[in-house]
């Protein structure tokens, strides 16, 4: 549902009232008020927010246009994004690619950011022998790692891999399994990514 | 039933020209001086006071506004409180007063007129002052109001000046009288509305007399420029600072449910921008703020008074039924105008 509503020429409170009105007409949609002072914009903001809204504005020519969010886009957007598919992300080695490995390093980083801002999420990212440097201290990626885990992508350091490298005191993000869960990961997921 | 306020576009004090305006239009006239004016309008102050002798001091003022509520017998009264609460800012006593009035005639029943001015000779009975007699004209947007004149004894002029480091601030009536008048026209917060109107038509005649045997330094009443605009006003003349404590500022009910939904006067934007001494602690949620401007319609006392007075008078106040009355917060050593708010 769209409603458009225009309070311009119209004193305080009336623009609260003619949101109020437009608000209640919907259960989900957007709402456009033009109002043409900046109490009237800030009274509808603060009244649109008060109505757990979302509120954006843009100011042109000495007018307000405020767009008003009510309902289900509004609830998506304050959920975290649990959305994802069952693929499975095995990483073996702490950089990206085979060259150099500074390169490498630089790569490692942009991959993970990129692989938070892409929907829908992995199920599981494993590391294994090289790849737990990077859900240890030190590690360049941990920011985007623990955004990943906190989104609900299951993160997954080998155990064995964490002794030999004297690492497993020093993990950081996600939790610590063996081979068999690792295989089990592989196997049971849609697709399985090595890296 | 007639509904005053859909004949005016801002009501009561939120009516009132801005400080930053009017401000700059005073400034462009000639100065006044006169040994026998206590009081002119340098110190922003509720009321002109003028020396009549060693005993009695004059003491004028003038208020009027458009309708705040639909009832024209309430917006008499209010109307009549507000513009007398001038005198009891300046610890003076009202004798008579003159209605000043604006109104439709064509478009409104002169009966509503007649309520109107039954409304504020009844007010003005209350405050043991005589209506003498008024001037009124056509005007499409009705308005009313009262010029009162009162006496006091020229040294117990009470002014914006005058507080000192050490006293101790009150406030007698509670605030958010602009957003509850703002939601009434919303049809909202009825609760928060009814109690807004008995706030309003409600005289500071009680206080004062209180405030009279203390001895308070200074003394204003809270109007159209909010408390942070009459606080500003008061430590600018007084050239003190000013630090509040908003936890212990009275609202009235439901005025921060109806800031929170933006139901807040234009003017409280205005003198939001033009107060830039103003420091809010990062803990003092928006709606606060926004309270701490609301322009205020017959709004309480404001006043400055040693602290080691301070219980005791507020003690009187609320065992006099005034019970909203507060403390709200100190002088404090800050720069000369600056107010702390947390």
């Amino acid at each position: 549902m769209f409603i458009s509503v225009d309070a311009r020429g119209l004193a305080c409170p009336r623009p609260v009232i003619a949101t109020k009105k437009a608000l209640e007409e919907m259960v989900d949609g957007i709402i456009t008020v033009v109002v043409d002072n900046l109490a009237a914009k800030e009274n509808v903001m603060k009244f649109a927010t008060a109505n757990q809204c979302k509120v954006t504005v843009e100011e042109k020519d000495n007018l307000y246009s405020i767009t008003i969010t009510k309902g289900q886009g509004v609830v998506a957007d304050l959920t975290p994004k649990i959305v994802q598919n069952d693929s499975v992300y095995l990483i073996t080695q702490s950089t990206l690619g085979q060259g150099n490995s500074e390169l490498g390093a630089v790569l490692i980083k942009s991959f993970f950011y990129a692989l938070l801002e892409k929907e829908p999420l992995p199920r599981t990212i494993m590391f294994i022998n090289g790849g737990v440097f990077l859900t240890t201290e030190n590690s360049s990626v941990l920011e985007h790692l623990v955004a990943l885990n906190n989104k609900g992508v299951q993160i997954l350091s080998c155990g064995a891999c964490l002794d030999y490298y004297e690492l497993k005191d020093k993990l950081v993000v996600g939790a610590i399994t063996n081979m068999y869960s690792i295989i089990e990961e592989l196997s049971s997921s849609g697709k399985a990514i090595t890296l | 039933m007639i509904k005053l306020t859909e004949y005016s576009k801002n009501g009561g004090c939120a009516a009132k020209i801005g400080p930053g305006d009017l401000a700059e239009v005073l400034r462009q006239l000639p100065k006044i001086s006169d040994p026998r004016l206590l009081v002119g309008i340098d110190t922003s102050d509720d009321a002109g006071v003028y020396k009549l002798n060693e005993t009695t001091a004059l003491i004028q003022t003038v208020d009027f506004f458009t309708p705040i509520v639909d009832d024209p017998y309430l917006f008499g009264q209010i109307a009549a409180a507000n513009s007398l609460s001038d005198v009891y800012a300046m610890g003076g006593k009202p004798l008579t007063a003159m209605n000043l009035v604006a109104f439709p005639v064509c478009k409104l029943d002169p009966e509503v007129l007649l309520t109107i001015l039954r409304g504020g000779q009844d007010k003005v009975a209350e405050a043991g002052a005589l209506i003498v007699g008024g001037h009124s004209i056509h005007d499409d947007e009705p308005k009313y109001g009262l010029s009162v004149t009162g006496v006091a004894h020229p040294n117990r002029i009470l002014t914006n000046a005058g507080a000192k480091l050490g006293d101790v601030l009150l406030i007698t009536k509670a605030i958010g009288t602009g957003v509850l008048t703002m939601a009434a026209r919303a049809e909202m917060f009825p609760k928060g509305a009814a109690a807004a109107v008995r706030s309003m038509v409600k005289l500071n005649r009680t206080a004062a007399e209180i405030i009279e045997r203390f001895t308070a330094h200074a003394c204003t009443d809270i109007t159209g420029f909010g408390l942070l605009g009459h606080l500003h006003e008061m430590a600018n003349a007084s050239g003190i600072g000013i630090s509040i404590d908003t936890t212990t500022l009275p609202f009235l009910p439901e005025a921060k449910e109806a800031a929170e939904m933006g139901l807040i006067p234009a003017s409280a934007y205005s003198t939001r921008s033009y107060l830039t001494t103003i420091k809010f602690a990062p803990t003092v949620p928006e709606y606060i703020r926004d309270l701490c401007y609301d322009p205020q319609t017959s709004g309480g006392l404001l006043v400055s008074v040693p602290e080691d007075v301070a219980s005791q008078l507020l003690t009187d106040l609320q065992q006099a039924g005034i019970e909203e009355a507060a403390i709200i917060g100190r002088v404090s050593n800050k720069e000369r105008g600056e107010i702390y708010v947390y």
